[in-house]
């Protein structure tokens, strides 16, 4: 199938050599895990009630929920005695209540987890249900809980279902490695999702510049005629909700809205995956795939790794880092967010731990905008990035609101363009920022 | 890992372009049209381009207290250009006092690089023709003397080709193409403006709009009211575009970035906004060449335009203005 281009985006080195290759291996489960209440956007979870210093757990047992809609349960990732409830570091930033719990070594399942039975006898509210209590979120990195996404308002038809294996970010390359491995879960997961939410079709949109990926899923769709793969331009930001869905179905989310809006529904295809186990074996999400990589790594790996082991020990299974790292970053180099430690736990979103070295980073001061409007072409929401940091710059928020600075979603091309290296996605979210405080 | 790390805000990676290597660019582009200056008006010219380079430099490193003298590189970019508006035989001492004045007025007087409202180069020529047009307006142009290589021009000297009717049929269109005609040192040659400008667009510096925007303009204006002469009208218009500054202008300086508009639909309206004051002022005003002041009038006009054109964001609709 081809596909339109969508506009503005840029192309970054995109470095995907490093462990494109490399197939997943399980990291050895870890003696502590550290699993923060918050691993997704929406309500936080409180611990259950027999949640407490000293108590046992089970791998896979829930060990906190919340009653909020919008928000997912947590379960443990190990066997063994929780050690510490309390605030810990959190790779958004804050501390955040987390359960600590030491592994006992034995790694035994929970034994409520059990398969959920044949797709065709589930109706979308069990579906719904078995994917709300297996705690799954977008493993894309945005962490929105996935049983939301299952349940549009009833005026809402959708569709389409589309599958985001695009994975635009530079470095990453653990949804590579997932489509190569497990093409049949995602397509199971896919076809989880078609029934849940009574769509039409599936599409599975991946870059070609994972040609073998592509290829690897085309051959597990032969015999599915409502489900179709997309190859998909690089570039960045492709795997971002608006252009995927621009290019794979033609539709425009409109600014504002969200792709139900539009008939349409997207998951990355962790998440598919996660669904498929959810389905399957009754599996929890407690364990994910992530890319530990860049200069700064001694030995890059696409790792399967527990939620809740720390990224220092993340680190220290793949060699640690070198003296010349400069940045850690979770996530990837465009939207990651950079760590002042490792000492903070790997999450349901963490897509990737990446070290980045001298050679890598950027350190000079920015100098004035010479208005080359570098930034504008590679905006992929057409909007006027100088503009809006100036703006912001000059605390002209309300500016900053007309040029539509909300509808910016930090993708970072325009700082990234910028030949006088001004720091334009940072200046637009404090734009952001001050625009929805003057609203509350 | 004991440690701290650096932390900022995303994104964490950034493009190897700087300001020195878009300015960089700029300079490789005008390579071409030097050298066709060279090849026309000998070395003279090169000497006029080496003093208005330095010139520009020099000052700016003053003015800014800095060792760095090429620096972001846009002082060169400026003194280039603003030797390549100048005739053959201007005198030394103007290029210093213009390429100064364009740094000084043009550019640091409005808080330098990304500041300056005007095209310090255009700038510059303003100042010098107002203050001593007996070397850069009338029968001042020096006759090119291709490959003659001399240190001092052609004391030969005429018209340009848009002074009359007559200056105009005296040279034909393709020779207007090639450059061997009178005029500044980096105008007459379309052919190696449009070498050196593929660069710029190859390197994606310049958007199509604004030259096309310009050239169009004066294309139609030139199809339309020039006369006719050259047998038909569409060879009066094609006149229009070749001869005089429009290739220049149009490629090299209303392109030029401080100063044009952001938007995209902004840099189509300047460059027809450029194109229309031009020809106003060739057609109806009482000079003979209009492309200095058409860019410098739409300089001032670019905050309203970018003000008046701000795009459509993704999947928004029109809302009453």
């Amino acid at each position: 199938m081809s596909s339109t281009v969508f506009r503005g985006g840029v192309h970054p080195d995109y470095h995907k050599e490093i462990t494109a290759a490399m197939a997943v291996t399980k990291m050895k489960v870890p003696e502590k895990v550290v699993i923060p209440l918050q691993q997704h956007i929406g309500a936080p979870c409180e611990p259950l009630e027999s949640i407490e210093v000293g108590s046992q757990v089970k791998k896979g047992q829930k060990i906190a929920d919340s009653k909020g809609f919008v928000s997912a349960p947590i379960h443990a990732s190990v066997s063994g005695t929780i050690t510490a409830i309390g605030p810990y570091n959190h790779p958004l930033g804050r501390p955040v209540q987390a359960v600590s719990i030491e592994s006992d070594g034995e790694d035994i399942w929970d034994e409520q987890i059990k398969p959920a039975g044949d797709l065709e006898k589930l109706t979308p509210e069990q579906i719904r249900k078995i994917v709300r209590e297996a705690g799954i979120v977008g493993l894309g990195g945005a962490t929105f809980p996935a049983h939301v996404k299952l349940s549009p308002p009833p005026e809402k038809k959708i569709d389409i279902v589309i599958i985001n294996g695009a994975e635009c970010e530079p470095y990453l390359t653990a949804d590579h490695r997932v489509m190569l491995e497990n093409p049949e879960e995602i397509i199971f997961g896919l076809k989880v999702m078609i029934k849940a939410l009574g769509a039409e079709k599936g599409v599975i949109g991946i870059e070609d510049n994972k040609s073998d990926a592509i290829r690897v899923m085309e051959q597990v769709i032969s015999e599915n005629d409502n489900i179709s793969i997309a190859r998909l331009h690089t570039k960045y930001p492709q795997g971002a909700e608006k252009m995927l869905i621009q290019v794979t179905t033609g539709r425009k989310v409109p600014a504002g809205g969200l792709p139900l809006d539009i008939g349409v529904v997207n998951h990355n295809v962790g998440t598919a995956v996660a669904i498929t186990n959810a389905i399957r074996e009754g599996k929890p999400l407690i364990e994910r795939v992530l890319t530990v990589t860049g200069a700064g790594v001694n030995r890059p790996a696409n790792l399967l790794v527990r939620v809740g082991t720390l990224v220092s020990e993340v680190l220290d299974s793949c060699g640690g880092l070198n003296d010349s790292t400069l940045k850690l970053i979770i996530g990837g180099p465009m939207m990651g967010l950079a760590q002042p430690s490792a000492d903070i736990p790997v999450i349901k979103g963490t897509s990737g731990i990446l070290a980045l070295t001298d050679q890598d980073v950027y350190l000079a001061e920015s100098s004035p905008c010479i208005r080359c409007a570098k930034c504008v072409d590679a905006c992929p929401v057409l909007l006027l990035p100088t503009a809006i940091a100036q703006a912001a710059e000059h605390e002209l928020f309300k500016r900053a609101e007309k040029l539509h600075a909300v509808d910016c979603f930090e993708c970072g091309c325009c700082s990234y363009v910028c030949p006088s290296k001004i720091p334009l996605t940072q200046w637009i979210r404090i734009a952001k920022a001050e625009i929805l405080k003057a609203k509350k | 890992m004991d440690k701290k790390m650096i932390v900022s805000s995303s994104p964490h990676i950034r493009t190897i372009e700087s300001v020195q290597s878009v300015m960089t660019d700029v300079l490789i582009a005008l390579f071409p049209v030097a050298l066709m200056a060279v090849l026309l008006f000998g070395y003279r010219a090169l000497v006029t381009m080496v003093i208005s380079v330095a010139t520009a430099m020099l000052v700016e490193a003053l003015w800014l207290r800095k060792r760095d003298i090429y620096s972001d590189g846009s002082a060169a970019v400026t003194g280039l250009f603003f030797a390549m508006v100048l005739p053959p035989a201007t005198p030394w001492w103007l290029v210093v006092v213009g390429s100064a004045s364009a740094i000084i007025i043009g550019k640091q007087v409005f808080g330098g690089i990304g500041y300056n409202i005007f095209n310090p180069a255009l700038v510059g020529r303003a100042i010098v023709v107002m203050s001593w047009g007996g070397y850069l307006v009338g029968r001042i142009w020096s006759v090119p003397q291709p490959f003659a290589f001399g240190f001092d021009v052609s004391t030969v000297t005429t018209a340009t080709a848009l002074a009359s009717q007559e200056d105009a049929l005296a040279i034909s269109l393709s020779r207007l193409f090639i450059g061997n005609v009178p005029g500044c040192l980096g105008e007459t040659s379309a052919l190696a403006l449009l070498i050196g400008a593929s660069w710029l667009f190859y390197k994606g510096h310049i958007d199509w709009r604004i030259p096309v925007g310009f050239i169009g303009t004066v294309f139609i204006m030139g199809f339309l009211f020039g006369g006719g002469f050259y047998n038909n009208h569409l060879f009066t218009g094609l006149f229009h575009v070749l001869a005089g500054g429009v290739m220049l202008g149009a490629l090299f300086m209303a392109t030029d970035m401080v100063t044009s508009p952001i938007t995209p639909r902004g840099k189509l309206i300047f460059g027809i906004g450029c194109g229309l004051i031009t020809m106003l002022i060739r057609l109806w005003g009482t000079m003979p060449e209009g492309v200095t002041y058409g860019i410098l009038i739409m300089n001032a006009v670019t905050p309203i335009i970018d003000n008046f054109t701000v795009p459509q964001q993704f999947g928004g609709v029109k809302k009453d203005a």
